[in-house]
């Protein structure tokens, strides 16, 4: 699920760029890279021209255009073409985020997100303020402060054994 | 355009200017919410739909192929073009009339973006489908402040009882659908939104239930037209303001 063109399906080139965009960190949480973020959907290559899908966590991310911008500079420092597509469909979800990805944001900082549930898609559903791991001690003894934190896609948690306030990355 | 396209681009501007409109309206709060956390929540509420409405008019725009951007429509059209129900034009008033407005715009555009995410047009089920993540959030949001604000202290509860007396009447409003909406509802691209409404009705019983109030039993006024551009004085001073500064400076650059 996470890119449209299995991985063993990648030419040599297409596979070099994969890499290359790799090493772009997401602009707000640069613990991760946008690949691992999940917001590069496929690349094609046309001898020096490269399409590059890519598609928004939120609709309103104000980071997605510093993602293009620094998608478009990358790409033209590596001699390439580009030429980017926002698209929508299918709808980014926090599931295409690995289990390395998940264990980079927990070092970060950033409680991970939980693993999408029938309760996170129906808005009246209680089940879904289940319990929080902080990042920091691993306790669970943790409660929700806001359902909306720094950015779009993360919420704010406090820690009652380490005392710490933390973010968590929103399950969608 | 022909028809189905034509129909299509008031549909796609309708759906816009209902996020852009009550985008506006929240990010009033930005620098005033009650606390710091609630702050951000509401402006972030109000970064989605403003995402929302981008995707939209862009792909709008599109459709019409005559040159217009995004901004063209969010910034050059006056309040009778506008295509928004009245309900998301309202002043935000105090806390609990912001909140309410944002549950009962958000609990019926969950669910009729639930099934726009079905839509035979391609383009709009995939906004319609990330729209859909971003609103189960916004009704998580309201429908528990609905809840804290009915069911906590005696003021608290008087507010959100004002506020519900107050934007009732704005509601059957969201309903109305015209020849745009049959046209697109018979090709598999519109939703019909009557056969969401008593599926809408159960959601707001149940969370006006744990909020402990009742509909109100009398409603002086009834809204209509708002999506045939026909207003209340509010969207007229709104726009002046969110559109000042590309209208007073058309060369100036974001």
């Amino acid at each position: 699920m996470q890119n449209p063109v299995a991985i063993d399906q990648r030419t040599p080139e297409e596979a070099r760029i994969w890499e290359l965009l790799n090493t772009i960190p997401d602009p707000e949480v640069p613990a991760i890279s946008i690949v691992e973020l999940g917001v590069v959907r496929s690349i094609t290559v046309d001898g020096r021209s490269v399409d590059v899908a890519m598609t928004p966590t939120y609709s309103g991310c104000p980071a997605l255009k510093a993602m293009e911008d620094e998608v478009q500079r990358v790409l033209v420092e590596n001699g390439y073409e580009p030429g980017i597509r926002i698209v929508y469909k299918p709808a980014w979800t926090t599931e295409w985020m690995s289990e390395s990805t998940r264990g980079k944001l927990k070092a970060y900082g950033i409680a991970p997100p939980p693993k999408l549930t029938f309760e996170h898609l129906h808005p009246l559903a209680k089940a879904v303020d289940a319990p929080v791991r902080c990042p920091f001690c691993d306790s669970i003894d943790t409660t929700l402060t806001s359902r909306f934190g720094s950015t779009a896609c993360k919420a704010l948690y406090s820690c009652h054994s380490c005392r710490q306030p933390f973010e968590q990355f929103k399950c969608i | 355009m022909e028809n189905n396209h034509q129909a299509l681009f008031t549909y796609c501007v309708r759906l816009a200017d209902n996020a852009l409109v009550l985008a506006q309206r929240l990010c009033e709060w930005c620098g005033h919410g009650p606390i710091l956390e609630e702050d951000i929540a509401i402006s972030n509420m109000g970064l989605d739909l403003l995402g929302q409405s981008r995707a939209l008019y862009t792909y709008a725009a599109t459709l019409e192929g005559a040159g217009r951007t995004e901004d063209d429509l969010a910034f050059h059209r006056n309040e009778r073009q506008f295509l928004n129900r009245c309900l998301v034009e309202q002043p935000n008033g105090d806390f609990a009339v912001t909140m309410m407005k944002s549950f009962l715009y958000s609990s019926l555009a969950y669910l009729q973006f639930r099934e726009l995410s079905r839509s035979k047009d391609e383009t709009l089920s995939g906004i319609a489908a990330k729209a859909l993540k971003e609103l189960t959030y916004h009704v998580r949001h309201s429908s528990q402040w609905v809840i804290r604000l009915g069911d906590g202290t005696d003021e608290s509860h008087q507010r959100i009882s004002i506020a519900l007396q107050d934007l009732w009447g704005f509601t059957d409003e969201l309903f109305e659908m015209d020849e745009v909406d049959r046209i697109l509802i018979q090709a598999g691209v519109a939703c019909d939104l009557e056969a969401l409404r008593s599926e809408w009705n159960q959601m707001v019983e149940e969370v006006f239930g744990q909020a402990l109030l009742s509909l109100p039993s009398v409603v002086g006024y009834r809204s209509k037209g708002g999506f045939k551009g026909i207003h209340t004085e509010h969207l007229g001073h709104m726009l002046s303001e969110m559109q000042y500064l590309p209208r007073a400076y058309p060369d100036a650059k974001w």
